[in-house]
């Protein structure tokens, strides 16, 4: 980490119980090479302890410390302050939207976690059902290759819940499934799990998504759920298209 | 302990036109819905121009008088655009979901934009040379 120094401030979102939300600036003084929960961390334990925010693992693994920085979901572990501001600039912090608030910075991401369960893939995997070395990941025909070399990460959907937050039909569709359960189902396949198209194949499901790709644009770990909803949507269509040839 | 509040933090509707940190993408969406609503407001006026008709020829003569006005001219060059791009930014749609393209959807957005621009430049152009 470099010695430079910059002076940044953090217009924090801030809301308590039924309060009305408002916004508190703290000036700090950071390395730019820092990350933006590193400065988050810093009001909590410096200037103000009552701040609530969420975060565990610092290294993109656990998806619990999502945000909106300047307006766009990020995943603060591993953005740095120097590729979202400048010295002397803001840092305005904010929860993800589409989720209730529960105080300050943290939401209730209960959505996220029921449509999880709807589409049958559970938070923790039983490591006897874990796919290691590639056992149990069937991409689809046509998955896109990283360099040739590897399969896009297709187990990594850290649940962070960027991907709803960034989603503008999410915020006016309590019901929709959204984009990382829907990533979820498609992972699954509606040829091994056949039961998937009723939850997915309605109103609330594939065709609620209004492609505007935010998702994907968001998404920390190159999930890419909006491919993964128009993949969906033809594993769905290409179904329904069989049915009508009198096929299973 | 306090229950957790149960109203998502959005904006509803206001949220669909917010351009802050959308993406190409997301730009697509926020213009797609702009001229739908944009060509449901005309498709109302439209009948009520239609409506017109019945009324006799001289109250639809007093119309079309009404209606080469340059800010009228001017909002059917809006429909026109309009038009293009909800109609070929829905076959961008429907061609990504048939899993057709969704790794170039930027390219074929862009392409939209591009078809848009010349139709509509063509369009304005024959509008100019009628009148």
């Amino acid at each position: 980490m470099s010695e430079e120094k910059w002076t940044v401030n953090f217009v924090v979102y801030r809301k308590k119980g039924d309060g009305e939300p408002h916004y508190q600036t703290f000036t700090l003084e950071v390395s730019p090479d820092e990350y933006v929960i590193d400065g988050v961390e810093r009001i909590w334990a410096f200037h103000d302890r009552s701040l609530v925010f969420a975060h565990a693992c610092h290294h993109s693994t656990c998806g619990a410390c999502g945000m909106r920085v300047n307006g766009v979901e990020k995943l603060t572990c591993i953005t740095r302050i120097r590729d979202v501001t400048k010295n002397g600039g803001t840092l305005r912090i904010e929860p993800l939207r589409n989720f209730p608030v529960i105080s300050d910075l943290v939401v209730d991401m209960s959505r996220l976690y029921v449509g999880m369960d709807k589409v049958h893939a559970p938070a923790v995997h039983p490591l006897s059902l874990a796919p290691l070395e590639g056992e149990g990941i069937k991409p689809p025909r046509d998955v896109p290759m990283d360099g040739g070399k590897e399969y896009l990460r297709l187990a990594d959907c850290i649940e962070c819940g960027l991907c709803i937050s960034a989603c503008p039909v999410a915020g006016t569709a309590e019901e929709y499934l959204g984009p990382a359960v829907l990533a979820a189902a498609q992972l699954q396949g509606l040829k091994r799990a056949p039961d998937l198209a009723e939850v997915v194949d309605c109103v609330d499901g594939v065709w609620r998504c209004h492609s505007a790709y935010e998702c994907t644009a968001v998404c920390p770990s190159n999930v890419d759920p909006g491919w993964r909803i128009m993949d969906l949507r033809r594993q769905v269509l290409a179904q329904r298209i069989k049915r009508w040839f009198g096929g299973a | 302990m306090e229950s957790p509040a149960k109203k998502p933090n959005t904006r509803g509707i206001l949220d669909w036109f917010d351009p802050r940190g959308r993406q190409v993408g997301g730009w697509g969406f926020i213009l797609n819905r702009l001229t739908a609503i944009g060509l449901t407001v005309y498709l109302y006026l439209h009948l009520v121009m239609l409506g017109k008709l019945a009324q006799g020829p001289e109250a639809y003569d007093s119309f079309i008088a009404f209606a080469k006005q340059p800010l009228i001219m001017f909002g059917e060059m809006l429909v026109i655009i309009g038009g293009l791009y909800h109609g070929l930014n829905g076959v961008r749609i429907a061609l990504n979901s048939f899993g057709v393209a969704v790794p170039a959807q930027k390219q074929l957005l862009y392409g939209v934009l591009g078809l848009t621009l010349v139709g509509s430049l063509i369009f304005g152009l024959r509008m100019l040379a009628a009148h």
